[in-house]
């Protein structure tokens, strides 16, 4: 068997073996596995609405897996990414509704703001490790509560005791009624196109630049990269900041796009944690995060579709969902595998 | 170091399979219910009038508020021969906020005439597909939607707990009494306001420690916050604070099953909370629940509806006057003489003789 061969095959084979042990828990459990995976494709493919809804939930893993994997190809471990997506999502909603512009000046701006909201969360990480060499993971976990609290209190804040945000301005909504209307009144909106611009962008500074391979070479060695008259402190504080530009764009694609507002949470959103894995399915290339952030996200909006169609409680389809990222993710093993089962036909 | 790998792979299998046995069995209790579920479109809808309902993120079975709003609709459909499923009555969970939209959506395309969006997060997502489908009837719950096809329905939170307040004040030995709420907004701030001048009305020195926790779905917030109250010397809790108020129960239990003897209370809230509170079969911690009466209030539209005469765009309030709000059977827990106060208020607010504050004084 050749690589190539191989490399197709891990991820399909694991899907499949990840879908027949989520049958086993729903036939365990007393549920028709076939209509359940019926529902399930039905909720992401099943109609217009369900694919655009099914895009508009990728959108945002693509952004925080982008941040996660930008920050994994330097070196570090950007765990902070829910955090910074939370910046983001509130400088974008802020800017969204408070300033009053026409909408070619007014949606890149809160575009920005989102951006450079995130861009100082992770800074600061960066700037701590860079400086006095605090571990990124801590820094960042900690900024992770800092920011879930200081944007429930700002909200609070700017709304006079509310918990939202007012609506974001028509000129700042990355919703376009357009592709509402293809998509049966679907949350679709223009994030995706921004999210894969995004994809360029990341595969273009880390393949096409001098700074990008520098980025590389830190996360490969830096020792031998300081041996080599890079700046280890300053690619470092780069690489934090630019994985979070990535994840205070994703709460943009929440704040102007998804939700068209801000409002208190009483807990992370998940989508930057989500990113993780996602960065580590698509084993951090640009490309890689796209399907892995596609995946992620066609079975989390899919499964809503399940108790819905074929009667499964939320619980199972949790498990049943879980499963089956948990076998995408163990591919190691299949691959190794099926290059024991390639090496006994050679033998033969 | 190949054999050893693959011999992981196995038992991963294996204990993956028997983990999930196990999770198997627990759920399937619930498999009869669901059955009606899954034979979805055998059934045709049969000019019968179906309804369902969306739940916030604290999920059909918290014992609270949201399960209230689901057990009215089952009342109703078993009083209108119904059956859960298709053309019936059914219900859809949110995981996360994420999910009304879609929820919503689910199950107007599958047809049910009246839908509920049960708790105030749900505005924007119901305004929104309130205009997208401008013939479907739906209801929010604790919140206000301005649309000709939604009937906004809401609570006098505040006379209901001053009820509340009324009892916590009397019953309570130590002269403390606490609220823990979930988060800060106006529904909750109106139990807050009125269980403070409940308490005060009967005694205006009481010694009242408030409590937001934040978040609805945190029992371990709500036991933690418990305990500082009751170490602090406080006796009888009111919680506002759904599946969080849950923490609260576990650990006036714990204390009470640790010394009998001791005065340890909660007060429920939204249903009877009676069977949370059971220590074991001579002690229950439960003093009384402040009960809103969701179900009634979504029988009350679903028949109105039913009858043709859906209060779309209006806003429909329910207080102490409606029987909207009241207290829960204390069975026994509360003396006669506390009773009779309590009946006293009761017509006072009812008749309007006395308002209770929507916000709390700062």
């Amino acid at each position: 068997m050749n690589s190539r061969v191989v490399n197709i095959l891990v991820p399909v084979i694991s899907i499949i073996i990840g879908l027949i042990v989520g049958a086993i828990v729903m036939l365990v459990s007393g549920y028709d596995p076939v209509q359940g995976y019926i529902a399930l494709w039905e909720g992401i493919f099943g109609d217009s609405y369900s694919i655009g809804n099914t895009i508009r939930q990728i959108t945002p893993y693509i952004l925080a897996g982008l941040a996660v994997a930008f920050a994994f190809r330097t070196g570090l471990f950007n765990i902070g990414v829910e955090g910074q997506l939370l910046m983001g999502w509130l400088a974008a909603a802020w800017v969204g509704y408070a300033v009053d512009l026409p909408r070619i000046i007014h949606l890149p701006l809160a575009l920005l703001a989102a951006a450079a909201a995130g861009a100082f969360w992770a800074f600061l990480v960066g700037f701590l490790k860079a400086r006095f060499n605090v571990h990124e993971v801590i820094s960042s976990i900690m900024l992770n509560y800092t920011a879930l609290y200081v944007m429930n209190a700002i909200i609070k804040q700017i709304t006079d005791g509310g918990y939202k945000t007012e609506t974001v301005a028509e000129t700042a909504t990355l919703r376009w009624q357009w592709l509402r209307d293809i998509t049966d009144n679907s949350s679709l909106h223009l994030g995706i196109i921004v999210a894969l611009l995004m994809v360029l962008l990341m595969w273009f500074i880390l393949e096409k630049t001098t700074r990008g391979y520098e980025l590389k070479s830190v996360g490969f060695n830096h020792h031998a990269s300081e041996y080599a008259g890079m700046s280890v402190k300053k690619n470092i504080i780069l690489a934090m900041t630019i994985s979070g530009v990535f994840a205070g764009l994703a709460g943009a694609m929440e704040a102007l796009g998804t939700y068209q507002n801000a409002s208190i949470k009483a807990a992370m959103s998940g989508i930057g944690f989500d990113g993780i894995a996602v960065a580590l399915l698509g084993a951090n290339t640009p490309l890689g995060v796209v399907f892995g952030a596609s995946l992620f996200g066609s079975l989390k909006y899919g499964a809503l579709n399940m108790p819905n169609a074929a009667g499964i409680p939320e619980e199972i389809v949790s498990i049943i969902i879980a499963l089956i990222i948990f076998f995408v993710a163990s591919g190691y093993i299949i691959r190794v595998v099926l290059e024991k089962m390639g090496k006994k036909k050679e033998a033969k | 170091m190949k054999k050893r790998k693959f011999g992981l792979l196995i038992s991963t299998v294996v204990a993956a399979g028997a983990i999930l046995a196990a999770c198997g069995s627990d759920d399937d209790k619930d498999t009869s219910n669901n059955d009606t579920a899954s034979d979805k479109g055998k059934e045709e809808a049969g000019g019968d009038f179906s309804l369902a309902m969306v739940t916030d993120v604290g999920g059909v079975d918290d014992k609270s508020f949201n399960q209230s709003a689901w057990e009215g609709i089952q009342e109703w459909g078993a009083e209108n021969g119904l059956k859960k499923g298709e053309g019936g009555f059914d219900y859809l969970q949110s995981a996360s906020d994420a999910d009304y939209n879609s929820n919503l959506n689910n199950l107007i395309r599958r047809d049910f005439d009246l839908v509920f969006g049960v708790g105030y997060m749900m505005d924007d997502a119901i305004s929104e597909i309130a205009s997208e489908n401008p013939d479907k009837m739906i209801s929010i719950i604790d919140s206000t939607v301005d649309a000709p096809n939604v009937a906004s329905i809401l609570f006098k939170e505040q006379e209901g707990a001053f009820l509340a307040g009324v009892v916590a004040a009397s019953m309570s030995e130590s002269g403390k009494i606490g609220f823990v709420g979930g988060a800060e907004i106006p529904v909750i701030e109106r139990f807050h306001a009125g269980f403070i001048e409940g308490a005060k009305a009967v005694n205006p020195d009481i010694e009242i420690q408030v409590k937001y926790t934040g978040v609805f779905d945190k029992p371990e917030q709500g036991k933690i916050t418990a305990n500082a109250m009751y170490s602090s010397g406080v006796d009888i809790i009111f919680h506002a604070a759904g599946a969080t108020g849950n923490g609260v129960f576990s650990e006036a239990k714990e204390r009470k099953a640790k010394n009998p003897d001791s005065n340890i209370w909660v007060i429920g809230v939204d249903a009877d909370q009676y069977e949370e509170g059971r220590v074991d079969d001579k002690n229950n911690i439960t003093l009384t629940s402040m009960l809103k009466g969701v179900g009634t209030a979504v029988k009350d539209v679903a028949d109105r509806a039913k009858a043709g005469d859906f209060p779309g765009g209006e806003t429909l309030v329910y207080g102490l006057a409606e029987d909207g709000v009241g207290l829960a059977d204390s069975r026994g827990a509360i003396p006669e003489d506390v009773l009779k106060t309590v009946e006293d208020y009761k017509a006072k607010i009812a008749s309007g003789e006395i308002k209770v504050s929507e916000k709390p004084a700062k």
